[in-house]
């Protein structure tokens, strides 16, 4: 008998023209938390979906409790006792919490669903260990921190003992993140085993014991977290040593690019998002936007953008007035813009990369030729910028769908800057992303700001923004609260100014 | 890698053409004919002589432009359930400019009749599309209703102007608008196949090259795929959603005139639908919404019709049985799903046993 509950033993799974796992090993101990980290595109989720049933190893054996088992889909994994929260949530939005958590398994009496019965449980396990949630509340109407513990409910309504959770860290606000590593320690201490996937490295070394580390499909080998320090752990995963600090030189901001004049928008219940907004972002200078989540980023980004109509204010680019214009007209006058949803708004899934590298610039030279699309120079084009931004996919026609998560991010990113805007959004730019990923992009966006263009930052994370930005505004409630130097400031300082805490200026 | 996604693709409707043909099969013994001589007396229906090869051409025409009609819809993310109605709609028009300007010489009166079809085709499908993208109705429910209104506004036109005494049916359109040609026919012995044929196979090459060649084409297969991302990058979603339901309309539209030109060179009153632009989603389906997969399946859809009849009168086998055939391979393919699921465990099976020796 081991004293494993989940041992991946030598586990190779090939796609065509890649080997995305090769050789790896991974064993997990009960009561354990133990993360597994890689670079994007190491193999992570491939594993994991692995294990959980979803793609069948191409070699290698799987044993659960010291037993061999063929594990072929995801209900034999959820017999099994494993369960597994993904990166891009399952859930149906207009049901129920309650709803969503017993579905495929419900609670009968007479044939019937017995809705109360099933209310009973959720809570029960919500209770146990510290889950909170509604269970009434619809999917679409809860945070993605709640949606995340509704999924986390799920896994343990089915009986799992052995949790994988696939970036799970990735779209949750800082606070919401200290919630969740506490529910992890809780569910651990309660005789359930975890495996993590992170990028986070301060994460890993918080909560995790043990860490698999793999590069390019291969397994390096585990270590444990009292042996390890962020940049051992950084140094085994890029194969290189990666700085944590930003080097710049001092911004020299010029003329104003962007303006926002009393810019305000209303939602559909007629409520102010954004209230009155104005401010201005340089030529040659990072301006970060630092707020909690919902705080009316998405709809900031939506009215530069063209996305959204604004109810009331001006929006200029060089002085040319770009409110309430088409996204087409925008992006012409000189906006590139990377979205926070790159799923949703950044790609077409299903076209292959060739076309997503010129989603906005088809139909002009080189590429459109009197209606028709060049393919020849698209392809050149696409070609060009996977290799100068290290996008790792097999060729350049696979489709989006099939690169891994940070691959896809890399790729709308070169799309983006090669469109040569005066003004660069990135929404929430490294969310997913490897330490060496975040790295070349945060150095990228520098870059953009020594060309003197200008970038507008909008982060829930406050390290990025710190790093980052030359000069950083605190919205809250759709209004700018504040305007801080990241040289004069620190990070809590700004927590407080983001939880609504007007700063008083000394003098 | 790509060869191996085809290979998948191609497998996928030919195991469901054998399982609807098998089920044909069962039902045929269940009523006490014998599949194999019923199945025997369709093919040879088929090729037994050129006349019979051409009369399955012309049932597989109209197939081809149908199927063409619901796939481009498709592809820019729209169900058009429509074609029907505008097949209707540009036969009628067809019909009318076909029977009017007959002082018109062959080579405008012809093509005018067919461009009139494909506009007419095209203005009913860029009407839903219109509403879709204006008001957000669902296309869905609109081309339903337009195909009621354009069955029974065909009728009234026809009815009201263009009745020939005595029957039902229109006037016979003037011989300088139709696209039967004396080469064409000669060719298969007196069949019904004409310029139809042709008008279908530039559709099948339009079709391809708007979707794969051009910019419209990437702005409509992106909107299709992810409506979000292509109004992010600047597309104008609506107007390609009006783009696309009037160019599925224009085809649906030209399917509407190889009737009235071609086949029965006049337009009967019709008590209900031809059921042509509902197979044209059969065809749309099975054929993956690729313009090579649409060719075949109609050729196959349009084979079984014709075929059908000599399964009927060699074997007896009644023509419901060969609709039975025709439904239970749409059902094989539709229900790929679930046949993938069938096939998955055994697959993953063979797979571990292998990684396991
Ligand atoms: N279904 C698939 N078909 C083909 N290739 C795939 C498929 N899924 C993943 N891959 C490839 O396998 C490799 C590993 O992908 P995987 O998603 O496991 O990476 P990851 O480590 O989870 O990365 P990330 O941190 O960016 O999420 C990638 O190169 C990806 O392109
Ligand atoms: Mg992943």
């Amino acid at each position: 008998m081991s004293n494993y509950v989940v041992e991946m033993l030598n586990i190779t799974k090939k796609f065509p023209g890649i080997v995305a796992n090769d050789n790896i090993n991974l064993k997990l101990k009960k009561g354990e938390i133990h993360a597994l980290l890689g670079e994007n595109g190491a193999g992570k989720s491939t594993l994991m979906n692995i294990l959980f049933g979803l793609y069948q190893p191409t070699e290698g054996e799987i044993r659960i409790n010291g037993k061999k088992e063929i594990i072929n889909n995801a209900n034999r994994a959820i017999e099994l006792g494993i369960g597994m929260v993904h990166q891009h949530f399952k859930l149906v939005e207009p049901f129920t919490v309650t709803e969503n958590i017993i579905l495929g398994s419900e609670p009968t009496t007479g044939g019937s669903i017995n809705y109360k019965k099933a209310v009973k449980q959720v809570e029960e396990i919500s209770n146990q260990y510290g889950l909170q949630v509604d269970p009434h509340a619809k999917i679409e109407n809860i945070s993605v921190g709640m949606q995340q513990r509704v999924e986390i409910i799920k896994t343990l309504y089915r009986g799992a003992d052995i949790l994988i959770f696939d970036e799970p860290t990735a779209v949750l606000t800082p606070q919401e993140i200290d919630e969740l590593l506490d529910i992890m320690r809780n569910l651990v201490a309660q005789g359930k085993s975890i495996i993590l996937i992170t990028h986070k490295l301060k994460e890993i070394m918080a909560i995790c014991d043990m860490v698999t580390i793999i590069r390019r499909g291969k397994g390096i080998g585990s270590i444990a977290t009292k042996d390890a320090s962020p940049e051992i752990l950084a140094e085994k995963m890029v194969g290189r040593q990666v700085s944590f600090e930003r080097e710049k030189e001092k911004a020299q901001p010029k003329g104003p690019i962007l303006k926002l004049n009393n810019v305000s928008m209303k939602n559909e219940k007629n409520v102010n998002v954004l209230n009155n907004i104005s401010f201005e972002v340089k030529a040659g200078e990072v301006l970060g936007i630092a707020g909690v989540d919902g705080n009316g980023q998405s709809e900031l980004i939506q009215a530069i953008s063209g996305l959204r109509k604004i109810n009331g204010g001006q929006i200029t680019i060089n002085n040319h007035d770009i409110t309430n214009k088409n996204p087409r007209k925008i992006a012409e006058s000189g906006v590139a813009h990377i979205p926070e949803d790159r799923h949703k708004h950044g790609l077409v899934l299903d076209f292959m990369m060739t076309e997503n590298m010129v989603l906005k610039s088809y139909y002009k030279k080189p590429f459109n030729k009197n209606g028709f699309l060049d393919y020849k120079a698209v392809d050149e084009y696409a070609k060009k910028l996977i290799e100068q931004f290290d996008v790792r996919t097999p060729t350049i026609y696979d489709k989006a769908r099939s690169l891994s998560g940070g691959n896809q991010q890399k790729g709308i990113i070169a799309r983006e800057i090669n469109l040569q805007p005066e003004l660069l959004i990135a929404a929430q730019p490294t969310r997913g992303l490897d330490v060496g990923a975040i790295e070349f992009i945060h150095s990228q966006l520098i870059e953009e700001r020594n060309k003197d263009k200008a970038v507008l930052l909008i982060s829930y994370e406050l390290e990025e923004i710190l790093q980052v930005s030359d000069r950083i505004l605190v919205i809250y409630e759709g209004q700018i609260i504040g305007e801080v130097y990241p040289e004069e400031t620190n990070d809590k300082e700004l927590g407080l100014m983001m939880a609504g805490k007007k700063l008083t200026k000394e003098g | 890698m790509n060869k191996i996604f085809a290979k998948q693709s191609i497998v996928v409707p030919i195991v469901s053409i054998f399982l609807g043909l098998m089920f044909g099969a069962i039902v045929m013994l269940a009523g006490g004919y014998n599949p194999i001589t019923a199945y025997n007396a369709l093919v040879s229906e088929i090729f037994s002589s050129r006349y019979n090869i051409g009369e399955t051409i012309a049932n597989i025409t109209p197939l081809i432009l149908t199927g063409l009609a619901v796939a481009f819809a498709f592809r820019t993310g729209l169900f058009n359930i429509g074609v029907e109605g505008q097949l209707i709609v540009g036969m009628t028009a067809a019909t009318i400019v076909g029977i009017e300007f007959g002082y018109l010489p062959w080579f405008v009166h012809m093509p005018l009749s067919v461009i009139a079809a494909a506009l007419a085709g095209g203005l009913w499908g860029g009407l839903a599309g219109y509403l879709k993208a204006s008001r957000g109705v669902n296309e869905v429910i609109t081309t339903i209703m337009l195909n009621f209104i354009a069955l029974y506004l065909g009728n009234y036109l026809i009815k009201a102007f263009y009745l020939e005494p005595g029957t039902a049916r229109s006037y016979k359109i003037e011989d300088s608008a139709s696209l039967r040609t004396d080469w064409m026919t000669n060719l298969f012995d007196g069949a019904r196949v004409d310029l139809g044929l042709i008008i279908a196979l530039i559709a099948v090459i339009a079709f391809y090259i708007i979707l794969w060649k051009t910019k419209q084409g990437f702005e409509l297969r992106a909107v299709g795929l992810n409506h979000h991302a292509a109004k992010n990058a600047g597309i104008n979603v609506n107007s390609n959603v009006v783009k696309a339901m009037f160019i599925s309309g224009m085809l649906a539209g030209l399917a509407g005139a190889t009737r009235s030109l071609g086949l029965f060179d006049a337009q009967t009153i019709a008590a209900a639908y031809t059921g042509l632009g509902f197979d044209g989603i059969a065809v749309a389906l099975l054929g993956g919404n690729g313009a090579i997969g649409i060719v075949l399946a109609a050729t196959l859809f349009g084979s079984l019709k014709f075929g059908g009849g000599g399964m009927n009168y060699v074997e007896g086998v009644p023509n419901e049985i060969i609709n039975v055939v025709i439904a239970s391979v749409i059902f094989f393919v539709a229900a790929n799903g679930i046949f993938k699921l069938i096939i998955k465990p055994f697959k993953a099976k063979r797979k571990q046993k292998g990684a396991a020796s």
